[in-house]
C-alpha cells in the first residue's frame, strides 16, 4: 500500500536559475547532517548556488510545556535543549531565576558552576571536533577525542547520577556537593586530556588533506557574523573577541585568568583551532578553580527555593510543610521579567523569563544559538562545493535540541 | 522616542509605539552602536487590551550592554515591522515569533513555519492553544490490538 505522505516543508524554490541546475534535498535523515536538519540546495555542478535550510523537525513544545510546571520542574527540560553541554543550560536557566528571586548564590556554589560549565564545554567541543573530523575520515582523532569525552561523561555520571542529562542545577544552588575524590580524578582526566589534544594536534593540524578541505571553506567575516547573529566560537573565529564570560562577567569568570582565542579568517580551519584552543582555556580555567574551592555550602539559606534537611523536613512541622509547599506550589518567585545570557559551548544563550508570581512561569522563551545560526549558515555554504556541506555543517556544530527547541 | 523607559534588573527596557519601531531600531544601530539583534519574542496577556507584547533584544558588541524594546499589539491586527532590512538575523527569528503567536511582520516576505510545518493551524504559544491538542500529519494507526 502506498500512502502519500504531505511534505512538512515548503522549498523557497523549486526551479533552479539556469537550465544546467538541479535541485537536491539533503536531510532531514542524512548520516552526515548529525543532526536532524533539511537543506534544499541549488546545484551548478558540484558547486552550490544556494541553500533553503529547514529546522523544527525536533520541535517539542520546550515553552508551551514550560507554562504548566513550576520553575523547578522545568530543570529536567533544559537539561534537554543542549544535550553536549547539559549542565550550561541548568545554570543559565537557575541564574535566570535567581535574578528575579534577588538571590546571590554561594561561593562555593558560583566556583563549581564555573568549574562544571567550563567542563562541560570541554565535553561539548570534543564532541563538535570529533564529529567533524571523523566526516572528514580521521576515525583516529575521533577515537582520541571521543575516549576523553567518555571519561568526563562517566565522571559527571559519579557526581550528578547521569551521563548525558544531568538535572544537577537547583534554584539556589545545586543538587548535591562533589562527591569524595572526585577533584582528583578531574585532574587525572584533564592530564590525560592534554596528551590526547597533543596527539590530535600532531595528525591533524598541519595534514595536507585537512587544510585542502579546511582552509578557505565557508568564509565568514566579523561584520557579516555580527549581522547574521553568530556567537560563540564562530563569531571569535572571524576574529572578533567577543566572549560573554569576558565582556559581561558572570559567576567567577572575573576572578579567573584565561585568554580569549580568536581566528584569523572565520574559516572552517579557524573553528576547529578555536576549539581546540577553548579547550586548553577551559582546562586552565578549571586547574585554578580546584584551587579557589573553599568548603562551604552550596545552597543559599532561602526557604523560597530550597528544600530543608530531611531530617528537619520528618521532625519538624514548619520544615514539612516548607517542603510540601515547594513540590506542590513551586518557588515563590516575584513578578518580572529578566534577559539572562550565558557564554554557552555554541554561543549566547538567553533565557527570557516573565513571571506574574507564584510557582509556575508565565513565559520562559530560550535564545538558542544554534537556532539563529541555522538563520545564517546558508552564508557559508552558497558558493562553496556540495562536499563541503559537510564539513562546514560540522564545524557550525548544530544541535537539534536547543535549536527547534 | 519611547513611551516609556524603566530599568528591569540592569537592563534598559524601552515600551515603543508600534508605528516607531523602525525609528528607534534605526537609531539604535546607527547612532547607539546596537549593532547584534538578539532575540525577539512575544508575551500573551490575554485579558488585556491590547493583547501581545512583541519583545526585542539587541546587544552592542562594543559596549556589551543590552537593551529589551517592547511594543503592544491588538489581537485584531497583530503587525509590526519586520527588522530584516537592518540585521540579517531578524529573518528566522521572526518567523519563529510569526509561528508560535501570528505576530505578522510587515515586510518580511519569508514568513514560512520554521518549527511548525506546513499547514499547522493556529499559534501554540498563545495562551487559548490547548497543550493537548494535536495535528498530525499523517494519520495515527490503529494498533493490531484495537483491531
Amino acid at each position: 500500500m502506498s500512502l502519500k505522505l504531505p511534505n512538512p516543508i515548503r522549498p523557497a524554490f523549486d526551479k533552479g536559475g539556469t537550465d544546467s541546475a538541479v535541485i537536491v534535498n539533503i536531510g532531514p535523515s542524512h548520516p552526515a547532517t548529525h543532526g536532524t536538519i533539511q537543506i534544499v540546495a541549488e546545484l551548478d555542478g558540484e558547486r552550490v548556488v544556494r541553500t533553503d535550510v529547514h529546522c523544527g523537525y525536533l520541535h517539542r513544545g520546550f515553552e508551551k510545556e514550560c507554562e504548566s510546571h513550576t520553575w523547578h520542574n522545568l530543570i529536567p527540560y533544559v537539561d534537554r535543549l543542549n544535550y553536549c553541554s547539559a549542565l550550561i543550560n541548568d545554570f543559565a536557566y537557575c541564574e535566570a531565576v535567581e535574578k528575579l528571586m534577588d538571590i546571590e548564590i554561594t561561593p562555593r556554589c558560583r566556583h563549581l558552576r564555573t568549574l562544571l560549565s567550563e567542563y562541560s564545554r570541554i565535553a561539548d567541543h570534543l564532541t563538535c571536533i570529533a564529529a567533524a573530523l571523523m566526516e572528514l575520515g580521521a576515525m583516529t582523532a575521533f577515537l582520541y577525542l571521543v575516549t576523553i569525552r567518555d571519561y568526563i561523561y562517566e565522571h559527571l555520571a559519579a557526581l550528578t547520577g547521569a551521563r548525558v542529562t544531568y538535572s544537577y542545577g537547583r534554584i539556589g544552588g545545586l543538587a548535591n556537593d562533589v562527591p569524595e575524590g572526585w577533584l582528583k580524578r578531574l585532574g587525572e582526566i584533564l592530564d590525560e586530556m592534554d596528551t590526547f589534544t597533543g596527539r590530535v594536534h600532531g595528525l591533524v593540524d598541519r595534514n595536507r588533506i585537512f587544510i585542502d578541505r579546511t582552509r578557505d571553506v565557508g568564509v565568514l567575516g566579523t561584520a557579516e557574523a555580527i549581522n547574521w547573529g553568530f556567537t560563540g566560537p564562530i563569531l571569535r573565529s572571524t576574529g572578533a573577541a567577543r566572549d560573554l564570560r569576558k565582556d559581561t562577567p558572570y559567576l567567577s569568570y572575573a576572578e579567573l585568568d584565561f585568554e580569549v582565542p580568536v581566528g584569523i579568517k572565520g574559516d572552517n580551519y579557524d573553528r576547529y583551532y578555536v576549539r581546540m584552543r577553548e579547550i586548553d582555556e577551559s582546562a586552565h580555567m578549571i586547574r585554578q578553580l580546584v584551587d579557589m574551592l573553599e568548603p562551604g555550602p552550596i545552597n543559599v539559606d532561602d526557604r523560597r527555593c530550597v528544600f530543608p534537611e530531611k531530617t528537619l523536613v520528618y521532625n519538624e512541622i514548619e520544615s514539612l510543610i516548607n517542603h510540601f509547599k515547594l513540590v506542590m506550589e513551586g518557588p515563590q518567585v516575584p513578578p518580572g521579567e529578566v534577559y539572562s545570557a550565558q557564554e554557552g559551548a555554541n554561543g549566547e544563550l538567553g533565557f527570557y523569563v516573565v513571571s506574574v508570581g507564584g510557582g509556575v512561569p508565565w513565559k520562559v522563551h530560550c535564545r538558542s544559538p544554534s537556532f539563529v545560526h541555522m538563520g545564517g549558515v546558508h552564508r557559508m555554504l552558497d558558493g562553496y562545493q556540495l562536499a563541503d556541506i559537510v564539513p562546514t555543517f560540522g564545524s557550525v556544530n548544530m544541535i537539534g535540541g536547543e535549536c527547534d527547541r | 522616542m519611547a513611551e516609556e523607559a524603566t530599568v528591569a534588573h540592569g537592563t534598559l527596557v524601552l515600551l515603543i509605539e508600534p508605528a516607531r519601531l523602525l525609528e528607534v531600531v534605526r537609531t539604535l544601530k546607527d547612532t547607539l552602536g546596537f549593532d547584534m539583534f538578539l532575540d525577539v519574542t512575544a508575551v500573551d496577556w490575554p485579558e488585556r487590551n491590547p493583547r501581545f507584547d512583541v519583545v526585542w533584544h539587541f546587544y552592542s558588541t562594543r559596549q556589551h550592554v543590552r537593551v529589551r524594546i517592547k511594543a503592544r499589539v491588538p489581537e485584531r491586527d497583530p503587525t509590526v515591522d519586520s527588522l530584516i532590512g537592518l540585521y540579517g538575523s531578524a529573518r528566522y527569528m521572526e518567523r519563529e515569533c510569526h509561528d508560535m503567536y501570528g505576530i505578522v511582520f510587515r515586510g518580511n516576505d519569508d514568513l514560512r513555519p520554521i518549527l511548525l510545518y506546513e499547514g499547522f493551524e493556529g499559534h501554540p504559544l498563545r495562551k487559548d492553544y490547548p497543550k493537548q491538542k494535536e495535528q498530525p500529519l499523517v494519520p495515527y494507526r490503529a494498533s493490531e490490538a484495537r483491531k
